[in-house]
């Protein structure tokens, strides 16, 4: 159907194209948490993005590739940190979510017959529980402005039911994390953004070695 | 469980309507809302018109049950199968079908939404932080209403009447956990819809609201000490007819 924009004042930030501040935004923050962190940042994204399928499969690759990182983020540098408390049992909570995450949409990439994204080697520049988190917040919060921006794209719906299915337990990550640091659970108040996947690629290029 | 015009809230919300509508349809007469609200008869053509208004029928059915419960027609409950199953039609031209339904079925849950937060916020009930989580969180679900009834609109179709909730304001306890268990429907209910939704735009707002009603629920959820992730790694989605069953007692 020839759907054209609404004009909605609510939702004109809800847009299927288009991001620019946001996306400038969370280079902004991961920009501040590396400048305050180890200085290992990988200068250039893998090609695990680049060549992952086309139409759906690229998009299950891309999500796929984002989980890799929350995964690995929360399962191996969340221990290498040495979280304390709560936040330790959060990150642990969360990071089985992503491990899971990653397991769901590989399968479903190769039961639609396409090969599944290499894990990519990551680079976090993050060493204490305060720089954790501050990166934890970033990573969920973009990963689910990522899915919102790929899921009205999606051809088959049953992948949307998938998505919608681990992009609404991102969203609660996201939630609790901020909550846990003092920021808004609802950072976009009543309308979470989306954001294109080129912008979202920008964003988390520098915790990509290889 | 009934529809009502609650006057006084009512009037806010008609001046919050003046929301421009989309060029592409034009302007609808002002106060159609309002005439649905406050007259019974026109209610029930609206109820006719978004009755047969679905090709899928399930999804207009259950709506049309839901608003109809509360009218004259109180037993009538349809039986509707799949209603979380197929899309219907990809028609755009007559009213309240496929996506506007849907839409409408969604403001009608934020309409409840909004006016179980006004009155826990009147309550007193709570203060300090979790007063000021609650009160953003009242204000987003008003945006949500203001979002979906104009885009109602903009598709072409007149927005849902808004129910009288029923919501026990008792004690804070109970009230904080009413929120949770309200938001995890909430969220369920758009992941329930999202696959049945034809439009882009319909679907990236429904999407963008999915989401945020995720937030909250997560938030209420561990302020009640209930794990903010109750599905564990997948959230479930809930379908039409059991989102009308769980909120049937408040409205």
């Amino acid at each position: 159907m020839a759907d054209s924009k609404f004009a909605v004042p609510e939702m004109a930030a809800v847009e299927v194209k288009g991001m620019t501040r946001e996306a400038f935004l969370i280079r902004g923050t991961l920009a501040a948490v590396a400048a305050g962190g180890v200085a290992a940042v990988g200068p250039f994204l893998s090609d695990a993005f680049a060549q992952s399928g086309s139409g759906d499969i690229a998009i299950l690759n891309y999500a796929l590739t984002l989980e890799y990182l929350e995964s690995d983020f929360y399962n191996v540098k969340g221990k290498a940190v040495g979280l304390t408390g709560a936040a330790k049992t959060l990150a642990a909570l969360l990071g089985q979510h992503e491990a899971a995450h990653v397991s769901a949409l590989s399968k479903a990439i190769s039961a639609a017959g396409g090969t599944p994204a290499k894990k990519p080697t990551f680079s976090f520049p993050v060493t204490n529980q305060t720089q954790f988190l501050a990166l934890a917040s970033v990573l969920e919060n973009t990963g689910v402005s990522a899915y919102n921006g790929q899921g009205p794209k999606l051809q088959n719906k049953a992948y949307l039911g998938t998505a919608g299915s681990i992009v609404q337990v991102e969203a609660r990550h996201a939630a609790a994390i901020n909550y846990m640091i003092g920021k808004s659970p609802t950072p976009d108040a009543g309308f979470d953004k989306p954001l294109e996947m080129a912008a979202v690629l920008k964003a988390v290029k520098p915790l990509i070695k290889a | 469980m009934c529809f009502g015009t609650d006057l006084e809230v009512f009037q806010s919300e008609v001046s919050d309507m003046s929301n421009p509508v989309t060029e592409e349809v034009g302007p609808k007469p002002a106060g159609a809302v309002e005439i649905l609200a406050r007259d019974p008869s026109e209610r029930k053509k609206f109820l006719k018109m978004v009755g047969k208004g679905v090709g899928g029928a399930a999804a207009a059915s259950s709506l049309a049950a839901f608003i109809a419960a509360c009218g004259s027609s109180s037993s009538s409950k349809s039986t509707s199968t799949g209603a979380s199953s197929t899309p219907a039609t990809t028609s755009t031209t007559s009213a309240n079908t496929g996506d506007i339904a849907i839409v409408n079925y969604a403001l009608t849950l934020e309409y409840l939404e909004t006016e179980f937060y006004k009155k826990v916020i009147k309550s007193g009930l709570f203060s300090g932080k979790v007063a000021d989580l609650i009160k953003a969180i009242g204000a987003q679900e008003q945006t949500h209403v203001n979002a979906l009834k104009a885009t109602v609109k903009s598709l072409g179709g007149t927005p849902a009447p808004k129910p009288v909730g029923k919501f026990p304001v008792t004690n804070a306890t109970a009230v904080a956990k009413l929120a949770a268990t309200v938001e995890n429907i909430g969220a369920a209910a758009y992941l329930g819809q999202a696959g049945n939704i034809q439009s882009p735009m319909v679907l990236a707002a429904a999407l963008s609201i999915h989401t945020v009603e995720a937030r909250h629920a997560a938030i209420l959820n561990q302020l009640t000490n209930q794990s903010i992730t109750p599905d564990g790694a997948f959230a479930k989605p809930m379908s039409m007819d059991e989102v009308l069953a769980a909120v049937k007692p408040f409205h």
